[in-house]
């Protein structure tokens, strides 16, 4: 029975020629995949600095000293819009699934609620992000609610935020929650469980997991879209970066809060992938109900 | 037989799933300490009165007594009721996220309000009973069919319920893994629970069931003691299905 034989210390010489093969397999694609990219990359480079208008592009997009310059400005900005990012992300998680969990009540009491959750997610979903901004950047202290007193941009910008994403995140989270099979309600149900235990010790605990690779997804998503409170008025990264542009006349500026940026999605896109490739794992080690 | 006090009294159930009736007129009882096989083709409507009683599924008429109590009045408390009824899936349904212990305590902590030290005790007891006390951390995707059920079972047991409902329990298994939990039950008749049962699992219904009910198309077509009705079954269309069910057997 080759199944219950222990690996044996010699390989036979077959398997030693399977693996001389696969090992210069392996070797080949590798070199096929280096030669190609250096390839692709010198092509690129050639392309873009024989271009007629290449030495004005590199001077005013990306000049060394200018972006040295800007960079303290724009850092500090950016500090802004991290601790946006902090609350609006909060504030999408909470608001998201409240919503989501409202969606999902049954009986017939709840339809108006049921019925004002569809509307709301129809309507911010389909609502432009900057056009929410200036409704609600421009609207709010619009209505001169003495009792509110001046409402800093950055605050306004972040319900903005909270109030477009967890339309998304609402049905990301309804969709984790029906993605729960049902024999998994029915067997907790029997087990004498309410509905409320039920969704918060059985339903939700799986939806969470399910619905991880795509809630990261949305964050990533919402990182960048922090900054687009610029338009407010909120002196964030991009709008540190708009002042300098101003200030030193050159585009370099918006090119470093690019970067920026980029470089805060990085770790949390690895992340997801982590996320997402774990939980694939976790999946196919066995039917997962 | 002497017969103790009665547990559960069916009294003309019926219902419909919009104009399908799948139980026309079903009358039970099971009285404590009992087995009750329910037999019966796919589609007989087994697992509905299972839910029915279990009150996962509306009724379209009749009545439900437990203990006396008339449980399918709409004014009961549903959850209440669930709670003196342990049901168990054909499909196991065991909660993925959590490990086979925390599957049992979940309950004993959320339903009975045992403390957790409490609840881990009993869950290990329970799991000890059937030989999984070891894998008390594994999570059911990594446990077999047989030890899955038999971890269903003891999570609804945990909650010691006045009538244990067993949906085909043995009906998603390998064949040799049938036999386990089987003796998992013979266990828990020893022990006095009370059951009823759907199954297709006839030479274990005439060995350990008091009673065995024939279910065809929504109605009991024919029940007796276990004994008499499998050695002298008296409608025709009992004959016709045992002897399906036998031929069935003899080819495996």
């Amino acid at each position: 029975m080759p199944n219950t034989k222990s690996p044996s210390i010699e390989p036979s010489q077959i398997e030693l020629d399977r693996r001389a093969f696969r090992h210069s397999r392996k070797q080949r694609s590798t070199l096929v995949a280096l030669v190609s990219t250096i390839a692709f990359a010198v092509i690129a480079f050639l392309t873009l600095t024989n271009a007629p208008g290449w030495d004005r592009v590199q001077q005013s997009f990306f000049n060394y000293d200018t972006a040295v310059k800007a960079l303290p400005h724009v850092l500090d900005g950016l500090l802004l819009n991290l601790r946006v990012l902090l609350f609006s992300a909060i504030g999408v998680l909470v608001f998201g699934l409240a919503l989501a969990l409202l969606r999902t009540l049954r009986s017939p009491i709840f339809t108006p609620i049921r019925l004002f959750v569809r509307g709301y997610v129809d309507l911010f979903r389909g609502l432009p992000l900057i056009i929410v901004l200036y409704l609600v950047g421009f609207g709010i202290p619009g209505l001169r609610l003495e009792f509110l007193g001046r409402i800093p941009a950055e605050v306004l910008g972040t319900v903005a935020l909270i109030l477009t994403y967890s339309a998304y995140v609402a049905e990301v989270f309804r969709a984790g929650i029906e993605a729960v099979h049902p024999s998994q309600r029915l067997a907790a149900r029997s087990l004498g469980l309410t509905y409320t235990q039920t969704m918060r010790l059985v339903v939700l605990p799986q939806a969470l997991r399910k619905v991880a690779p795509p809630l990261m997804n949305d964050f990533v998503s919402l990182q960048k879209d922090v900054g687009l409170i610029s338009v407010l008025g909120a002196v964030d990264a991009v709008r540190g970066a708009q002042i300098e542009v101003a200030h030193f006349a050159n585009f370099t500026p918006y090119v470093v809060a690019g970067l920026l940026f980029v470089l805060l999605a990085i770790p949390t896109v690895r992340l997801a992938d982590y996320v997402t490739n774990r939980l694939a794992k976790r999946e196919q080690a066995g039917a997962l109900l | 037989m002497i017969l103790g006090p009665m547990i559960l009294n069916v009294i003309g159930l019926e219902k419909s799933f919009d104009d399908k009736a799948v139980l026309r007129g079903i009358d039970l009882e099971v009285y404590r300490g009992q087995i009750v096989a329910l037999i019966g083709s796919s589609g007989s409507g087994k697992s509905t009165l299972l839910r029915a009683i279990n009150l996962l599924e509306e009724i379209s008429d009749g009545q439900i007594f437990l203990n006396d109590e008339d449980i399918s009045d709409p004014r009961v408390d549903q959850d209440q009721i669930r709670r003196q009824i342990g049901l168990v899936f054909q499909a196991y349904n065991l909660f993925a996220h959590l490990s086979i212990e925390e599957n049992i305590t979940l309950a004993l902590r959320h339903v009975k309000g045992l403390k957790s030290a409490e609840a881990k005790a009993k869950a290990l007891a329970l799991l000890d009973r059937i030989g999984l006390a070891d894998k008390a951390d594994s999570y059911p995707d990594k446990l077999s069919g047989g030890q899955q059920q038999r971890t269903a079972i003891m999570r609804a047991v945990a909650l010691e319920p006045t009538l244990l409902l067993l949906d085909e329990v043995t009906s998603a298994l390998d064949p040799e893994l049938v036999g386990e939990v089987l003796e998992l039950i013979r266990d828990l008749k020893a022990g006095g629970t009370s059951i009823l049962m759907a199954t297709h699992e006839l030479s274990f219904a005439r060995d350990v069931a008091d009673w065995v009910v024939f279910l065809d198309g929504g109605v009991i077509i024919e029940e007796g003691p276990a004994k008499e009705f499998f050695s002298n079954p008296q409608q025709p269309r009992t004959i016709e299905f045992l002897q399906r069910l036998r031929r069935r057997a003899g080819d495996q």
